[in-house]
């Protein structure tokens, strides 16, 4: 039943999500109509960090638009932001890596073209389908889209979170391994205590009696999701990436677990997919079930992926959502701006609190569903 | 929406970095743990046997040491009787004993007292028979030292003699 209710909850996540975005997405559309004369000044706005501030000084009246708030900060971006205001923003430039099909690779750092530049005729497109992604401007103007291998935001803080991640697992593994025989205090405590509860309560019962082969990998899976959660949520440096609300995250976790489900599966697991103890009917001229079987391999690791994913989104979107209260209502006077101001910072507070559980509970459920298709392809088949 | 197509470039990254962690994870952080806990657990559990072994032989001893007391107790009692009984007869026989050696010494010691005494009787009637002797000596010294008395008493004994005489 728990289960059950795990899997529910992005879908009721992406329902109050769509719901905020559709209710604020009206209100832009009634104020859109009152002010005519502003969309242009709208859409320059929207790019707050890459328009020229003098462009939106002369604006007292400007819109915000929350979509494009929740949006931006979501996505991916070429720079990471520290601060940012309206006139100016600290932020630190990574490395761009682009092959272009035409002038082969380029490496240079991403501060030669976030403010709107073109450099080396690359430039960071603003609309259409590839909208905040580097483009390469085509002979005849159009977008191309080169292959794009840049250190951006979300994969530095990858890298910066396995660095961490990595020597706080070596500290503690040094430590403990001192010393084996004497408890532990403190933080290296702590990370023993966790993970053992994780090793004991998630791992041992769900896969069962080869547990020792795979604890290691689900271990790792459980802390790097954790980790980066936690990261995740807090807003300052190195933190503040939405890494694990990112797909192409959550499908290398979901990858990796399926490699592992799939290359230490038993024969007879391999057994009831190709060949399961059905009426020969269902399997021999033409293969149902041995199709629904395959299809059933990739559909875990897919729940997988867009699980942890559309959770972890939908946390941070709400976060923003909430946030941009504040922001939503500066142009209806003092009295209702301040007091939603507080609403606002209440009810982020609250989601705060509840993201942090989340953030255990996705890892817990990401390592305990892996540690489960881990022990599921592990069993023997039921007559032998 | 690009927030539902996976970056080629961030997957690389992702690929990367999740591989680096795996792998100094697997092989060299978690094992040690693993390996520690698992140690410590046997250890723990090896102690919790070995503690319920000692406690048990501790009361297997215990009980071998309560019949050894309750053993030694009977044999003390035991030899204490004895060893009463043996002091009775002991004393029985001392007592025995004593009592014939006193008997016969007080034999010698009668036997002795008698010829003493017959000793002594025989000496104190030769005093006696001289003291008489030496009395009736001074007195009728005295007694007869002049002629009127001399006559008294030869009367005097006349007179005694006369009485008895018919007898």
């Amino acid at each position: 039943m728990k289960k059950l209710h795990l899997t529910y909850k992005p879908i009721i996540l992406l329902i109050v999500l769509l719901f905020s975005i559709g209710a604020n997405a009206q209100v832009d559309g009634a104020n859109n109509t009152q002010t005519e004369g502003d969309t242009a000044q709208v859409e320059e706005t929207n790019d707050l960090t890459k328009e020229m501030p003098s462009q939106t000084e002369s604006e007292p009246q400007k819109k915000f638009d929350v979509k494009e708030f929740i949006l931006h900060h979501l996505a991916d971006s070429y720079e990471w932001q520290l601060v940012s205001s309206e006139d100016w923003h600290v932020s630190i430039p990574l490395p761009v890596i682009l092959r272009s099909k035409t002038s082969g690779w380029h490496l240079f750092l991403s501060s030669k073209i976030t403010k709107g530049d073109h450099y080396k005729g690359f430039k960071i497109s603003h609309e259409g389908k590839y909208q905040g992604k580097i483009v390469e401007l085509g002979s005849d103007g159009s977008e191309i889209r080169p292959l794009d291998m840049s250190l951006t935001k979300n994969a530095a803080s990858l890298l910066l979170s396995s660095l961490f991640l990595s020597l706080i697992f070596m500290g503690v593994s040094r430590s403990i391994s001192r010393a084996p025989m004497e408890g532990k205090k403190g933080f290296v405590g702590l990370m023993e205590m966790f993970i053992m509860t994780v090793h004991d309560s998630i791992i041992k019962p769900s896969v069962g009696k080869n547990y020792k082969k795979y604890a290691p990998f689900l271990l790792t899976v459980f802390f790097f999701i954790f980790f980066n959660n936690l990261m995740g949520l807090l807003p300052i440096f190195p933190g503040g990436a939405n890494v694990t609300g990112n797909i192409a995250v959550t499908l290398v976790l979901a990858m990796s677990t399926f490699l592992v489900i799939n290359l230490t599966g038993s024969r007879g697991y391999y057994k009831e997919v190709f060949w399961p103890d059905v009426p020969v009917w269902l399997k021999a001229p033409l293969p149902i079930m041995p199709i629904i079987e395959i299809v059933g391999l990739f559909t875990k690791p897919f729940a997988l992926m867009i699980r942890l994913f559309a959770n972890i989104m939908g946390g941070h979107a709400i976060v923003l959502g909430l946030l941009s209260l504040v922001f939503i209502t500066v142009n209806m006077g003092t009295a209702i701006n301040s007091s939603m101001t507080i609403v606002s910072l209440l009810f982020t507070v609250f989601i705060f609190f509840l993201e942090l559980l989340v953030a255990f509970i996705q890892a817990y459920v990401f390592t305990l569903l892996s540690s489960v298709f881990i022990g599921m392809a592990q069993h023997e088949t039921h007559h032998e | 929406m690009s927030l539902l197509t996976p970056e080629p470039g961030l997957l690389f990254w992702m690929s990367i970095a999740f591989g680096i962690t795996l792998f100094i994870l697997i092989k060299f952080a978690l094992p040690p743990i693993l390996k520690a806990v698992e140690k410590r657990k046997t250890y723990v559990d090896e102690s919790i046997l070995e503690a319920k072994k000692v406690k048990e032989e501790l009361e297997h001893v215990k009980e071998i040491g309560e019949s050894l007391l309750v053993e030694t107790r009977k044999q003390q009692a035991e030899m204490i009787k004895e060893a009463s009984k043996i002091q009775e007869q002991m004393l029985q026989d001392a007592r025995e004993k004593a009592g014939l050696e006193s008997e016969k010494i007080i034999g010698v010691a009668r036997k002795q007292i008698q010829s003493e005494k017959e000793i002594a009787l025989q000496s104190i009637r030769e005093e006696v028979a001289k003291l008489s002797i030496d009395l009736t000596e001074k007195i009728l010294k005295e007694e007869l030292s002049t002629d009127k008395e001399q006559m008294k008493m030869i009367d005097r004994l006349l007179d005694e003699i006369e009485i008895t005489s018919p007898q």
